[in-house]
């Protein structure tokens, strides 16, 4: 640059001048995004300060949640959000990883495209439009069908019979997590569909020339090579499934007592924000459910880092 | 059974499996769009564009929602692409080897996917709490924080795209960084960025939990400016929808539904849009 800047001395200042401005407005914009974090980190601490001098930690694990007496506790939403959360897991992941086998290993190529961008716009439909769809097709009908099944045939089970007793009510923490484990999906899918196409064809045309069938070179070969991407996708979902809101909220019931039933109504960190925060009165109550907020936001955080540390580190791996 | 005939018995099983997962899945895609055009359609008619919201159990539309939620959306698109942009743009051209882009890289793809009624909070504790009262504008800087990392990503993403070449062309035929990156770099990945900014409008119009404590609901036209409007609570279709739906009235549910509908016909068409644009493009080279 130097020796353009000799042959056009009139403008290489202006342009040098430009060029700072720019790459300042850059720096500036990419810092922003640290401050953002920075800044809402600082907003939930001071927000959610006054809960915590007032019931110290055991607003964490205390069940209470009175405004009128101006006792609250964390523990009903916060067991709400683990279990609804472990419910989407458990029926996501299997459903998540076949899709994701289907698309790599069996699909026609001609096919993969369509059907991998069907499966992203289950990522697209705004959360809300699960929430009403939820409520108002998909509770009636577990209402109806699947419930009444499980309590006839699990209900009289000692222990596993807990988690299934009382009425078909439709909504509940098992319905909230049935529909939390759809919303996964392409979260889900999309990545570990990425971390098998990264296998290298070499590694799997090896397994099948010396006779492994696909499902033996998916279990031998595809799995244990991107173990580490399929748990960082998982991670993902599941930081996805916690911070769920809509959804949630329209099938949760919004209980906040603790049910060992799964077909109990429950509530979520957030469904408990979205449903009563604007209406909230009162320092205690407010600063409780910002307190909610940021244990929310510390559990999705670890989650999501994780994640990503994860699908870093698959990097890595892949690149040397 | 043979070993072998047992080895073929489980892969075909389980690739079966893996083919009703797939259906499954595509199946409760088909269930939410059919749910939605059988209850929505109906409630899809002219009055829906030009009625405001109105009282229980009587007729209206959906007007000022839809409006509400335009405005907010473009606000907070004009707000967070720039932002966005640049900050793509630092870690794909300046920041390369930067030790702090690694960071920021991180923070952004927590951020994508942190949950949305958290910002919500935050620009309530931001902007509600001192202004005082809810506002449009405190709606508006909440979906423009959730627009800057889907920018961001998708930006660093299509500048890498970029084949070096290009900018070395450029810098050796002299000129300068900041030229090389607005009209060569830029100007190569513009169909990737714009795709950015797409996915981004496409995913906070159909954002609820973000505005329910920021720009609230209001249940009429406000009769002011632009501007008094914007420092006031303003309606917007996925709070209405939130609120209708949840009620006991059917005219209620049924413009909760039309509403639902225009939402999702809209997200679907621009995430659509966006990936013919990328794979278009693809094409052409």
């Amino acid at each position: 640059m130097a020796d353009i800047a000799l042959d056009r001395p009139a403008e290489a200042p202006r342009a040098r001048a430009f060029d700072q401005i720019f790459q300042g407005a850059t720096w500036f914009s990419a810092i922003f995004i640290l401050a953002v974090l920075a800044a809402v980190i600082g907003s939930l601490v001071i927000g959610a300060l006054p809960a915590f001098m007032k019931f110290g930690w055991g607003f964490i694990t205390s069940d209470a949640w009175n405004p009128v007496k101006e006792e609250f506790g964390a523990w009903p939403a916060i067991y709400g959000t683990l279990v609804t959360s472990a419910i989407a897991m458990l029926i996501g992941i299997p459903f998540a990883l076949g899709i994701a086998i289907f698309i790599t290993e069996l699909c026609p190529p001609w096919l993969k495209r369509p059907i991998g961008t069907l499966v992203e716009l289950l990522a697209a439909i705004p959360s809300i439009i699960y929430g009403i769809w939820g409520l108002f097709v998909f509770a009636p009908f577990l209402q109806t069908t699947v419930q009444p099944f499980l309590i006839d045939t699990l209900g009289d089970i000692p222990i596993i019979g807990a988690l299934f007793a009382g009425p078909p009510l439709g909504i509940g923490m098992l319905t909230a997590g049935l529909i939390l484990s759809i919303m996964v999906l392409p979260f889900i899918t999309s990545v570990t569909r990425d971390v098998f196409e990264t296998v290298p064809t070499v590694l799997k045309e090896s397994a099948y020339g010396i006779g492994a069938t696909t499902w033996e070179v998916v279990w031998n070969i595809v799995l244990p090579t991107t173990r580490v991407g399929v748990i960082g996708g998982i991670m993902l979902g599941l930081g996805r499934a916690l911070g769920e809101t809509m959804a949630v909220t329209f099938v949760i019931g919004n209980a906040h007592r603790i049910n060992v039933s799964l077909l109990a109504p429950g509530t979520t960190i957030s469904a408990s924000l979205a449903n009563e925060f604007s209406e909230a009165v009162g320092d205690v109550y407010k600063a409780s459910l910002i307190g909610l907020g940021s244990v929310l936001f510390v559990i999705t955080f670890l989650v999501l880092a994780a994640a990503k540390y994860m699908l870093i580190r698959l990097q890595r791996q892949a690149g040397t | 059974m043979s070993p072998y005939a047992r080895r073929r018995a489980t892969n075909a099983v389980v690739l079966s499996l893996s083919l009703a997962a797939t259906a499954i899945g595509l199946l409760w895609l088909g269930l939410i769009l059919w749910t939605l055009l059988w209850h929505g359609l109906g409630a899809i008619n002219l009055d829906l564009f030009t009625l405001q919201t109105p009282a229980p159990n009587s007729h209206g539309g959906l007007s000022n929602a839809i409006y509400g939620s335009i405005v907010m959306t473009v606000v907070a698109t004009i707000v967070g692409s720039p932002i966005g942009i640049l900050a793509g743009t630092f870690l794909a051209e300046y920041g390369r080897h930067s030790p702090v882009a690694p960071v920021i890289r991180f923070i952004n793809d927590i951020l994508l996917s942190a949950p949305s009624i958290i910002v919500g909070l935050f620009i309530y504790d931001l902007m509600v709490i001192p202004m005082g009262g809810f506002s449009a504008w405190a709606g508006a800087m909440a979906l423009a924080i959730l627009v800057i990392p889907v920018v961001v990503r998708t930006t660093e993403d299509m500048l890498n795209l970029v084949p070096n070449s290009l900018r070395e062309a450029a810098a050796a035929l002299g000129a300068p960084k900041w030229k090389v990156i607005v009209m060569v770099t830029y100007r190569a990945a513009l169909q990737g960025m714009l795709t950015g900014v797409m996915l981004a409008v496409a995913r906070i119009s159909g954002e609820t939990a973000p505005l329910l404590f920021t720009a609230l609901n209001n249940q009429f036209w406000d009769q002011g400016g632009i501007l008094h409007a914007m420092s006031n609570p303003m309606a917007n279709l996925p709070v209405v929808i939130f609120q209708f739906a949840l009620s006991p009235y059917q005219d209620w549910q049924s413009l909760a539904w039309g509403g639902a509908l225009l939402i999702t016909a809209t997200i679907l068409i621009l995430n659509i849009s966006a990936r013919l644009l990328v794979s278009w493009k693809g094409f052409a080279k």
